[in-house]
């Protein structure tokens, strides 16, 4: 497959030198947005994509990573970037103690209990729980990240942070995919019973997804609120969760390559088509239908894992 | 010590006893048979060993450790595997995942061992693969490892699913119908493949609509009839057990009560 590396690097090579090429902020703030989409994206990929299980509050996670993160570096001065393993962990708690008494449920209960999650998380912040998110106008001050004495503040310098970031994601993501974890999510997938009965301990690999894919929103979380220095519950509402689920299912389930295509889509386009704001959601929202009627699994579908010396089918496979 | 035994296992769901108080035991190395008509509790039966239903009461053994409230991938991992009557496999997998799925409660390496890639993870799936190559050879279904599960014939899809189960090193395996909807030809080669696994050393019951293939594969039948064991040993004698006829055939007294 040197035609998929080949694409990759140029890929890269171009991401990599777009700051330098094209230094207007606005678009640098654009990608941004997306690097960071893309990143919720992949984590809600384990959930949604690889296991099937439909999560519709998947900003619950990044909220309680962001918050956690915005609470601990203006009350405690901890250099926020320190804070990325403690949001992470903090989101991947809350997600083991909310998920564990839902996880035996299936399809349509599981995603209304889980909008149920992300409204309760939503509505708690708004009445300033414990007096430590400050309601409805959120935390601000929060301070600007530093590596190397270097204060990170500008959007190029935020676009290598949070696209160094997704680098990493990808990189780990991979590999989890390619391993019995990837696998044994996927069985669950297609046949929960016939996972169990092969021996796959379904209950602990689905808690697993949800616990890992909230780990990362969290992190996820911890960046945006570096980078807008103030959150508040209204970028945490039911909508982001939609937005985040429309990426896995536009890009494609269970697929890193169309997960990154459906933030650029779903977050990069109505950029481009700010010009007919009114008729975009229209456009979208036909796209949307059209899409899931002729490419249900997505515009970029998971290529089936290789395995070495598995003899060569002819014809390449569906 | 025999290698499985059911003690007086008792199942109702509801008012309906589907199990009641049924005995039996499976010797290492044997090849058993649980046979009984339509609606019997056979399935029931095996359901209560892979874990899927537990017993009200009575006793599971397998080597001497209770199996009763375990789940079911506890007990793929207690060395007992099964297939499903109406075949389960991951349609959109490939064949040799599917395989790798039963590898899977034999391989250890964790998360972030995964997430680096760790010698010893990449030792483990390289091995896993090497188990899944030998089990899909000793089917003779290597040649479409590749293919996806979906894309292979109804009698290859069975013995797919017998090979996700060798795969995860049993010492026991349940075959629930196995010949269901096979033709003569594919039958015939199960009863072969049934031999092989047997002469690997597992032990093998069989659950089996299909009289001729059981008479044949097995040294020892249990037949139960609406939820009760109603006889038990050698094929041959089994065959002329007057309740087993009557279970099968119906008697003259219940015709006429018809």
């Amino acid at each position: 497959m040197n035609k998929n590396a080949f694409i990759i690097s140029v890929l890269l090579a171009f991401f990599a030198c777009f700051p330098v090429l094209f230094s207007n902020p606005y678009w640098i703030g654009v990608l941004n947005d997306i690097w960071l989409y893309a990143i919720l994206g992949l984590s809600l990929n384990w959930i949604v994509g690889h296991t099937g299980l439909f999560n519709l509050g998947h900003a619950a996670y990044y909220a309680v990573g962001a918050y956690t993160a915005a609470i601990l570096s203006t009350r405690y001065n901890i250099p926020i970037l320190w804070l990325l393993p403690v949001a992470g962990a903090a989101a991947g708690l809350f997600a083991l103690a909310v998920a564990r008494p839902i996880i035996h449920l299936r399809g349509d209960y599981l995603a209304i209990v889980t909008i149920g999650v992300g409204e309760i998380v939503r509505i708690a912040l708004e009445n300033d729980i414990f007096g430590l998110t400050g309601g409805s106008n959120g935390i601000f001050g929060i301070p600007r990240p530093e590596i190397f004495d270097m204060r990170i503040r500008r959007p190029w310098q935020f676009y290598y942070l949070i696209g160094g970031f997704l680098l990493i994601t990808i990189w780990f993501f991979y590999r989890l995919e390619q391993s019995r974890f990837g696998r044994a999510l996927n069985y669950i997938k297609e046949d929960e019973t016939a996972a169990e009965g092969s021996g796959i301990n379904t209950a602990w690999y689905k808690l697993a997804a949800f616990v890992i894919g909230a780990v990362w929103a969290g992190m996820a979380g911890t960046l945006f609120a570096a980078k807008m220095t103030i959150i508040s519950p209204g970028s945490f509402n039911f909508w982001e969760s939609v937005l985040i689920f429309a990426i896995v299912i536009l890009g494609g389930a269970g697929s890193i390559p169309g997960v990154i295509l459906g933030a650029f889509l779903l977050v990069g386009l109505p950029e481009f088509f700010r010009n007919f704001a009114d008729a975009r959601m229209l456009f979208f929202g036909a796209a949307m239908v059209l899409m899931m009627i002729f490419r249900n699994k997505g515009l970029l579908p998971p290529l089936a894992r290789k395995y070495a010396g598995v003899p060569r089918v002819k014809g390449g496979d569906a | 010590m025999s290698l499985l035994s059911l003690e007086k296992v008792v199942k109702t769901f509801g008012g309906l006893t589907a199990v009641n108080r049924v005995s039996f035991s499976v010797d290492a190395g044997d090849v058993v048979g649980l046979i009984g008509p339509n609606g019997a509790g056979k399935t029931t039966v095996f359901n209560l060993i892979t874990g899927n239903y537990t017993p009200d009461s009575g006793e599971i053994l397998f080597e001497g450790r209770s199996v009763k409230g375990k789940k079911p991938h506890k007990i793929v991992d207690m060395g007992i595997a099964r297939t499903f009557q109406s075949i389960r496999l991951f349609q959109n997998m490939s064949v040799v995942e599917n395989v790798l799925a039963g590898c899977h409660c034999r391989m250890k390496s964790g998360i972030f061992a995964s997430m680096i890639r760790t010698p010893g993870q990449r030792r483990e799936e390289k091995k896993a693969l090497e188990t899944a190559k030998e089990v899909l050879e000793f089917v003779d279904l290597w040649e479409s490892a590749g293919l996806s599960a979906s894309s292979l014939s109804y009698g290859k899809q069975r013995l797919l699913e017998i090979a996700r189960a060798l795969a995860s090193r049993p010492r026991l395996i349940i075959l629930d119908e196995p010949a269901g909807g096979m033709n003569d030809q594919e039958t015939a080669e199960l009863l072969h493949l049934i031999r092989e696994i047997s002469r690997k050393g597992i032990t093998v019951l069989l659950i089996e609509h299909d009289m001729g293939l059981v008479m044949r594969a097995c040294e020892k039948l249990v037949v139960i009839e609406y939820g009760t064991k109603i006889a038990e040993g050698r094929p041959e004698e089994v065959k002329n057990n007057p309740r087993v006829i009557e279970a099968y055939l119906g008697s003259d007294e219940e015709e006429d009560a018809c």
